[in-house]
């Protein structure tokens, strides 16, 4: 197909519902206790890809993710959505990765797969929320970006439009293509599944996960291709090692800590005009209001 | 020695940004340590005298890209003269305000420098560190300190190996404090000539509409704050009405933020903004950990809440039980009868 959008999604733990659980002794968090979900402004980029390929003549929408086989729920739940395809990146070699090597390994799989016209990503993904791995992505690509994007005003294909939300104010930018776009959690949610794309894609699935259910599915990818997620390791990418994992990271963790606050002693009052005079006389007299 | 840099950037009313006049003096604070000259980017439309803005506060050399093609920023053009001068100049610490041009632009410079960077520091610190399995020491690094997870913990995070060592920083984490009004900055002058191409320059601004900062509550002596269980806009008067009297800002949780009670400028803590006021009056907040890390440093809290267990009465000095549409008409009642 001649016109290509990848989107970069990825796999996090849900951190807004962090149980006490959750945390080790040490104060570390522990993962595995944690569910996990399909970072929600990747779902946003899904969406706005979505709208692109609505647009766009004899195009394609493409999930590229890093992570564990397990990152696979992601890719069938993009595919369920109207995705046409989706590739894993997983190796050993990978782990470790901050944001700086994440973004090469992503630029390196984006070049395999290059041509491409046009990458989404979210703004950020809630477990770091470094908002890094775009513009990172988008540098080693040699492309320009869009940040914060909000609506899809327009796009061809040699051009896309695009609304970016700031602090206080939009503003409406107009990109040549290739383009890198990252989105906010301010633009349109994404689409209901398909229950036809569902039915399709249901079994979607990798080698390594056929593996791991110890079943031969030669027959299955040979008479549906579509169902097969694709997996790259280090090799298939043709990136360096050097800048991958722990070794091709720049930022180290020195120490974590569980957040405590220190609970204070406390004075409760009741609301009645008696606790409240009172109180209000307190402020005032030791000069805190009035 | 290798400097430390500060990115400065401009308001829309082309003024330096608080933020960057904030991560000027810390930058001085840290450049006392590591006995460093502490240096500033300024890359606009502006004067020499916008730029000087940034002396006061302790900066030894503002390096300053003057060209009508800066403003607004965009990010090729900025990332490039920014990672032009990092190469040349070869700083050890560079610091951009945690906003949407800093996040839209250290990260690009970053992976030029391929050098690590951390986002939404709430402390810097000059520390040493050994690692572990090596036992090599490192000294003095940046200790980049922020929340992870969601707020659930602090992290510390180093570069012990690449430099620069860059971080961004949010606005009103650190504190703005003026040196002497006539700090002598020496200015260097960036030939953008030299620098910019055409293909810096092929995106298009269409439209454009910025509001000047109209509400700043980070400066506040006291703030009545809000949360989802203010219950609605117009409860929202309330707490007007109490901020007018005792001459207060109003901020607002995030989740009274997400319902439309209150504009985003208002939000405190981890995703808004981080103040530390003599009082601190939160009516309705719950007090979730991403609320307090914005505002646990008030010197005296007081919580209205009907929840006597709600997480914010842990840190508060006062707590209210009852319902904040009976108890702050009672308080405003109260204040006018009680000062004179
Ligand atoms: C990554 C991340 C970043 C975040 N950043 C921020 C941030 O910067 N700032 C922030 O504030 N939150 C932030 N949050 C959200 C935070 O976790 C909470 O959801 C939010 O602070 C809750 O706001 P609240 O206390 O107003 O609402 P709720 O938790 O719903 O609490 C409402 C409170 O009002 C009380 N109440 C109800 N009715 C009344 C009444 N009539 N009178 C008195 N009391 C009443 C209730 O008892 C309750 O305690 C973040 C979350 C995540 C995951
Ligand atoms: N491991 C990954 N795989 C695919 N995309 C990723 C990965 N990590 C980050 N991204 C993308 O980059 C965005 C920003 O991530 P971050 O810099 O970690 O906040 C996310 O919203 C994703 O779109």
């Amino acid at each position: 197909m001649s016109f290509k959008i990848v989107v970069l999604a990825k796999q996090v733990p849900d951190t807004a519902n962090v149980t006490q659980d959750a945390m080790k002794e040490d104060g570390t968090v522990n993962r595995a206790a944690l569910p996990v979900i399909f970072n929600p402004e990747d779902l946003h980029a899904l969406e706005m890809a979505l709208r692109v390929k609505d647009k766009i003549k004899d195009s394609e929408v493409i999930l590229l993710t890093m992570g564990p086989v397990r990152a696979n729920e992601i890719i069938r739940e993009a595919l369920f959505h109207g995705a046409d395809k989706g590739y894993l990146l997983t190796d050993r070699r990978f782990a470790g990765s901050d944001t700086l090597a994440t973004s090469y390994a992503l630029s390196m799989a984006i070049k395999k797969l290059w041509p491409v016209n046009l990458i989404f990503t979210g703004r950020q993904a809630i477990d770091g929320d470094t908002a890094q791995v775009g513009p990172q992505t988008a540098e080693k690509l040699g492309i320009p970006q869009i940040t914060y994007a909000e609506e899809l005003i327009d796009v061809d294909t040699s051009s896309i439009t695009i609304k970016r939300r700031l602090d206080r104010g939009i503003e409406i930018i107009k990109s040549t293509l290739p383009c890198l776009i990252t989105v906010n959690h301010s633009s349109p949610r994404c689409r209901f599944r398909n229950a036809k794309l569902v039915m399709k894609y249901k079994k979607a699935t990798s080698m390594s996960e056929l593996q791991d259910r110890n079943e031969d599915y030669y027959d299955l990818f040979e008479s549906k291709p579509y169902l097969k997620i694709d997996e790259w390791g280090v090799e298939d990418i043709n990136a360096d090692i050097k800048w991958l994992g722990l070794s091709g990271s720049p930022t180290k963790v020195k120490k974590i800590e569980n957040v405590v606050f220190k609970a204070k002693e406390n004075l409760v009052l009741a609301d009645n005009d008696n606790d409240i005079d009172k109180l209000m006389k307190t402020l005032i007299n030791s000069h805190i209001i009035g | 020695m290798n400097s430390i840099f500060v990115y400065c950037e401009l308001t829309e009313e082309k003024n330096i940004a608080d933020v960057s006049l904030e991560l000027c003096s810390k930058g001085r604070k840290l450049a006392n340590q590591l006995n460093v000259p502490l240096e500033a980017i300024v890359i606009g439309d502006v004067d020499e005298n916008i730029a000087r803005q940034v002396s006061p506060y302790g900066v030894d050399v503002i390096h300053f890209a003057k060209d009508n093609r800066l403003f607004p920023y965009q990010t090729l053009p900025h990332a490039a003269i920014v990672i032009e001068l990092l190469k040349n100049e070869q700083p050890q610490i560079v610091i951009y305000g945690a906003t949407p041009i800093g996040r839209d632009l250290a990260p690009r410079v970053a992976s030029a420098l391929r050098c690590g960077l951390t986002a939404d520091c709430t402390e810097l610190a000059i520390g040493s560190h050994i690692e572990p399995k090596s036992q090599k020491e490192y000294k003095n690094l940046l200790l980049q300190i922020r929340p992870a997870f969601g707020g659930n913990i602090i992290a510390t995070i180093i570069n012990p190996e690449t430099r620069p060592q860059m971080a961004t920083v949010r606005e009103g984490v650190m504190k703005k404090e003026i040196i002497s009004n006539s700090y002598n900055s020496k200015i260097s002058k960036i030939d953008t000539e030299k620098i910019l191409k055409p293909e810096h320059f092929i995106l298009q601004t269409i439209e454009r509409h910025v509001e000047p900062q109209k509400i700043n509550i980070k400066n506040a002596n006291i703030i009545v704050s809000g949360g989802y269980g203010m219950g609605s806009k117009e409860n929202f008067q309330l707490l007007y009405e109490l901020a007018n009297i005792l001459g207060a800002e109003v901020g607002a949780s995030r989740a009274a933020v997400d319902a439309g009670f209150a504009e985003p400028e208002r939000q405190i803590g981890q995703t808004g903004v981080t103040v530390r006021p003599k009082l601190y009056i939160a009516c309705g907040i719950s007090g979730a950990v991403q609320h307090r890390a914005g505002m646990a440093e008030s010197s005296t809290i007081i919580s209205i809440n009907t929840d006597p267990k709600a997480p914010i009465n842990e840190i508060a000095d006062y707590v209210i039980i009852g319902d904040v549409n009976s108890v702050i008409p009672k308080m405003i009642k109260f204040y006018k009868q009680n000062v004179k």
